[in-house]
């Protein structure tokens, strides 16, 4: 079947890429556009690490046919590193030592952003809840819970809990989203 | 801070931890090299088969398709693991010959363009296997009549000459005569999957110099880098072996499966080679922990003190050995547990079946000796009437005390551990055991008739 070009929003600029049909949205990072901070431990829907935001939401970019993002807004690991220093929520992770062989990593701090934009104040039961289609096979959990409360409290004394999701990335450096 | 020595009880950054924040730590599949080509390998469909004929004919006018690797490719396909630190024989095959002994052996690399034509040619691949019976238990393994896996005419690992591993201190069965409880168990454990997050993989790269650098997510990197220089027979200098960022292991990334396939095929095409395991392959054809049949008997005198200890096990290493005929090594030597137990006779087998093969997980062999002793150790405190805590108490190791494998306790610390154990759980122990040290036994008190 013929190659089709699709676009979408990716960081602070647009990106167009030639695909095949049923190319998934991880290939595409991964293999075409070199951004591999979105892992690939399955492939089949079942471990989260491939976890992005599209429009602020979480998905499985290795179930997600690129086609579906077509002008829709695709958020990154690397797009939410700030120029210098690093997210509050990144820097939770380092803090808390949520990590071990940081495979899962990324998959768990998108999943932690589309949270506290949502709740910026979550409790333990929601934070778990969030984080349930996430496997992390080293830390037993328990600190990547912790790191996302920190997280929470960091963005809150910064004044995030008031403003929602455009203070969110405005304190973490991102409001345009950090190019790479 | 070297010349402080105050690092234990401080929080110390990981080097690695802003790359795994980032997303910038560059793990084996991240990378990506001008013409890569993709390695897939075609699996034997059946748990133990004769090869009568593989037809590549159909697989070889897949659009990308770039080769295919047999056996004959291998310069030296029969190899095992531990042949670095004297195990032997040599036992399994990079690529199968005239058998496959478990379902998901490798049988053909197939090498192309693109992961998907590289699928695609895999299933193209015409096997024609002829079934045999195959056996899936340790001890129907051990059985007159049952079918043969290795190719040396039994169904165990030989340990210099002898059918299992085995430990020997004082005389069990005259202990078992004079115990006043005898207690016995027998302790099952299903296989594990070690299922790191990142499944096994490299990639072979050829270099301007005549080396090759093979990008690994291996746990053991000289293991794999010296096997590979045995397999391949070239020598180690033309190897350069890049490792250390592993997205997690558990013991399931120390076997040497991937590298040496993939820097042949580098060899062979003088192209880049990629070969990483999908999900299913790490689940299903990687190498788990062994499943363990352990079978205890004590003699127990009635004031608790374990007399004799009788342990038999059986650990399921699949269809090759890999690394559980040390594992088992290990387990024989810990079988009896930490504590001082005059009179022990320990029989370890390593028995080959057709399940895929076992291998390291943490622990070693000792896991799940140390699961079936410590149900076994309850039930013997309940069969003689002491709380679980004073069973463990008085048979503690003390320093000086003999251990089964003839070696002295110098560094016991089980008394001390458990009782901040105790602490930390809020469990009140009686002065008598609050006040034991594993110090060296007094022998008017301790020693005596044991």
């Amino acid at each position: 079947m013929a190659s089709t070009i699709v676009t979408f929003e990716f960081g602070d600029r647009e990106v167009e890429v030639m695909v095949k049909p049923m190319a998934t949205l991880q290939s595409v990072l991964r293999n075409q556009l070199g951004f591999t901070a979105t892992k690939e431990g399955c492939r089949q829907g079942g471990c989260g690490s491939c976890t992005v935001l599209v429009d602020g939401e979480p998905m499985l970019s290795c179930l997600l046919p690129v086609e579906d993002v077509a002008g829709r807004r695709v958020t990154t690991l690397e797009s939410i590193t700030p120029p210098e220093g690093l997210h509050p929520i990144q820097q939770a992770f380092l803090d808390a030592y949520a990590l071990q062989c940081g495979y899962c990593t990324p998959g768990m701090v998108m999943v932690a952003k589309a949270l506290l934009d949502h709740d910026p104040d979550p409790t333990d039961d929601d934070i778990r809840q969030a984080l349930a289609g996430n496997i992390c096979r080293c830390t037993g959990y328990q600190p990547i819970v912790e790191a996302v409360h920190r997280a929470a409290e960091a963005m809150d004394v910064s004044g995030a809990k008031a403003g929602g999701e455009s203070a969110h990335e405005m304190l973490a450096g991102t409001s345009g989203e950090a190019a790479r | 801070m070297s010349n402080s020595l105050n690092v234990v009880g401080r929080s110390v950054p990981r080097s690695d931890g802003v790359g795994h924040v980032t997303g910038r730590t560059q793990y084996t599949a991240d990378r990506s090299f001008p013409g890569m080509l993709h390695l897939k390998m075609v699996r034997s469909p059946l748990h133990h088969a004769r090869i009568v004929g593989v037809d590549l004919s159909e697989a070889e006018r897949v659009p990308g398709f770039v080769r295919a690797l047999t056996w004959r490719d291998v310069p030296h396909n029969l190899y095992t693991i531990l042949t670095l630190i004297g195990v032997e024989p040599e036992e399994e095959y990079v690529l199968a010959e005239d058998r496959v002994r478990f379902r998901g052996e490798a049988i053909v690399a197939i090498l192309a363009e693109t992961e998907a034509a590289a699928l695609e040619a895999v299933s193209k691949v015409r096997l024609d296997l002829e079934e045999l019976p195959a056996v899936f238990d340790v001890e129907e393994a051990l059985k007159p009549g049952a079918p043969i896996v290795t190719s040396w005419g039994n169904n165990t690992f030989m340990y210099e000459g002898h059918p299992c591993r085995r430990v020997r201190l004082g005389d069990v069965e005259k202990a078992f005569e004079r115990a006043d409880y005898i207690v016995e168990g027998v302790y099952n454990t299903s296989p594990i999957e070690q299922a790191p997050m990142e499944t096994t993989g490299c990639i072979a790269v050829p270099e301007a110099n005549g080396r090759y650098t093979v990008y690994t997510n291996t746990q053991a990197l000289y293991f794999s880098l010296d096997n590979t220089s045995i397999i391949l027979q070239v020598p180690g200098k033309q190897l350069h072996f890049v490792g250390g960022t592993v997205g997690g292991g558990f013991g399931g990334k120390v076997d040497v499966i991937v590298e040496p396939i993939a820097t042949l095929a580098a060899m062979k095409t003088n192209r880049p080679v990629r070969f990483v395991y999908s999900r299913s392959e790490e689940m299903q054809v990687s190498s788990t922990r062994s499943a363990w049949r352990i079978y205890i008997k004590d003699g127990v005198s009635r004031d608790g003190r374990i007399i004799a200890r009788k342990v038999t096990s059986y650990a399921d290493s699949g269809a090759y050995s890999r690394q559980t005929p040390y594992a088992l090594t290990k387990h024989a030597a810990n079988a009896a547990g930490p504590y001082a137990i005059p009179n022990v006779s320990i029989d370890a087998y390593c028995v080959f079946t057709n399940r895929q093969p076992s291998s390291a997980m943490r622990g070693f062999g000792v896991t799940m000796g140390s699961f079936a002793l410590e149900v076994q150790m309850d039930r013997i405190a309940e069969r003689v009437g002491v709380d679980p805590w004073t069973i463990r108490f008085i048979n503690a190791y003390h320093n000086g005390d003999m251990k089964p494998h003839g070696k002295l306790a110098e560094d016991a610390t089980l008394i001390e551990t458990m009782q901040a154990a105790a602490t930390l759980v809020g469990h009140d122990l009686p002065d008598e055991l609050r006040s034991m040290t594993s110090a060296p036994r007094d022998a008017g008190r301790d020693g005596g008739d044991r």
